[in-house]
């Protein structure tokens, strides 16, 4: 399988990436190349040319600021994985990179190429949209930040505009006794995800949940945030009748298709554990 | 701004492949196994299925495994390989090599370019894997024949070969 032929750049700078992008409107970005060149090699996608973005080593790193840990768009998903940092502050990122692909394809893998695919069934979008993440998105215009629930706006879509270039992905701190949680459900390792939940929450005075935010993959186009789970826990005590209420509610607007790995039914059903199992996951990990 | 390596054009691409370096051709979408094989005639790096998923192609690229067709030959300008025909010194097969030969890793032989620099990966990583670890770390390796059970044997196995000796000593201990 060979993919349609294409114009290739290869720019040594975001801000020359940048420039080629906003002459050429048919190019697309090739971060780590693991879901795109697959597509182009089946010919699903077929783009007349690629700027080749994964030479710019300055957009792969994880630091530390202040305020939030910034991760470079073109970090890869192995680096994610074995973080210290992350393994810190956002243990849900590394269930979540742990599980995407195979060891070769988590070498080269992206986050930013990830994010920017918005595969509704891979890891990465559902464990930025439970860790709040923020993106940053370059163009000739500047520079403007978009919170996940507004990023990821579709199948394979997002806010991502065609002479923009992701560079990096913000994770504020959370406060004290939080803790975050990603659990992917597939049948065999390296699938994509059946359903996948991420959850980050924050408890105070006891065991009572101050804030959380559920997230659930593959049940529709984009990650969808279970908005009356986290309702229904805010201000509770987090016990297991109270949790097992909530994710009775967890299914609420989701969407999910029928294909080979699950029926609809099956995955309205997965929601409901899966969110029950990634809540205790997280709250295992409290100090 | 930039111009671009157009569609047909073919480039250039040098790369350093087992401590050799290795000059070819290639179009932009020329998959980097292509290059290997049909440019190269490096045979020993494997197609299997083409779409990414059982690793009968792994080859080391900087020092990472990669599955090299899911990488442009143009990608790989500059880089340093190691492809399964690096592995022995003349004669000399390597340990994961040997120990892949003693402990029956393969019937077909079709997987084992792959599987070899793939278990090589997890062992200068991890040089002492539980059975559980050198599953995972195969887990982007396909093999059709033996059931994955004689080949994490013959990882294993490895593992003993390669590690220093005086390790071996104080573990014997």
């Amino acid at each position: 399988m060979t993919p349609k032929k294409f114009d290739y750049y290869s720019p040594s700078s975001i801000n020359e990436a940048i420039e080629i992008l906003h002459e050429n409107e048919e190019a697309k970005v090739l971060a780590g190349g693991q879901s795109l060149l697959a597509l182009m090699k089946l010919r699903l996608a077929a783009p007349s040319a690629l700027v080749d973005i994964s030479k710019l080593k300055d957009l792969s790193y994880i630091r530390e600021d202040k305020e939030y840990v910034g991760i470079g768009a073109l970090t890869t998903h192995d680096a994610v994985e074995h973080s210290e940092v992350l393994k810190k502050h956002f243990p849900l990122l590394i269930d979540a990179a742990s599980k995407i692909g195979d060891q070769q394809i988590r070498n080269v893998g992206t986050i930013g190429g990830s994010s920017c695919h918005a595969d509704p069934a891979a890891d990465m979008p559902t464990a930025l949209t439970a860790a709040n993440a923020r993106f940053v998105i370059r163009s000739g215009r500047g520079e403007r930040t978009v919170p996940a629930t507004e990023f990821f706006t579709g199948l394979f879509e997002t806010a991502v505009g065609h002479d923009e270039v992701l560079s990096e992905i913000r994770l504020h701190y959370m406060p004290p006794r939080s803790a975050s949680a990603y659990i992917k459900h597939s049948r065999r390792e390296g699938d994509f995800a059946i359903v996948g939940t991420g959850v980050s929450l924050t408890i105070e005075d006891g065991n009572v949940c101050k804030d959380i935010r559920i997230a659930l993959g593959a049940v529709g186009p984009k990650p969808l945030r279970a908005t009356p789970a986290e309702a229904h826990l805010r201000g509770k005590t987090l016990d297991d009748k109270n949790i097992a209420d909530a994710a009775e509610v967890a299914n609420q607007g989701a969407d999910p298709p029928s294909d080979l790995h699950g029926s609809r039914n099956y995955r309205m059903e997965m929601i409901k554990v899966f969110t029950r199992r990634t809540i205790k996951l997280a709250m295992s990990r409290l100090m | 701004m930039m111009k671009a390596v157009t569609k047909s054009d073919l480039v250039q691409v040098t790369c350093k492949i087992n401590g050799k370096e290795y000059k070819g051709m290639a179009e932009p979408r020329l998959l980097l196994v292509h290059f290997l094989r049909d440019e190269l005639n490096l045979t020993g790096t494997h197609i299997g299925c083409d779409t990414g998923h059982c690793g009968a192609c792994t080859i080391f690229m900087n020092g990472k495994t990669v599955k090299s067709c899911m990488v442009l030959a143009i990608q790989a300008n500059g880089a340093e390989i190691t492809t399964v025909e690096g592995l022995a010194d003349g004669d000399k097969l390597h340990p994961i090599q040997e120990a892949f030969w003693e402990n029956h890793g393969l019937q077909c032989g079709y997987c084992t370019p792959g599987m070899l620099i793939a278990g090589l990966f997890l062992l200068q990583r991890n040089p002492d894997p539980t059975d559980d670890e050198i599953r995972r770390g195969i887990e982007g390796n396909l093999c059709r024949c033996t059931g994955y059970v004689n080949i994490v044997k013959s990882i294993k196995a490895a593992a003993k070969k390669m590690q220093p000796e005086d390790t071996k000593a104080t573990k014997a201990m």
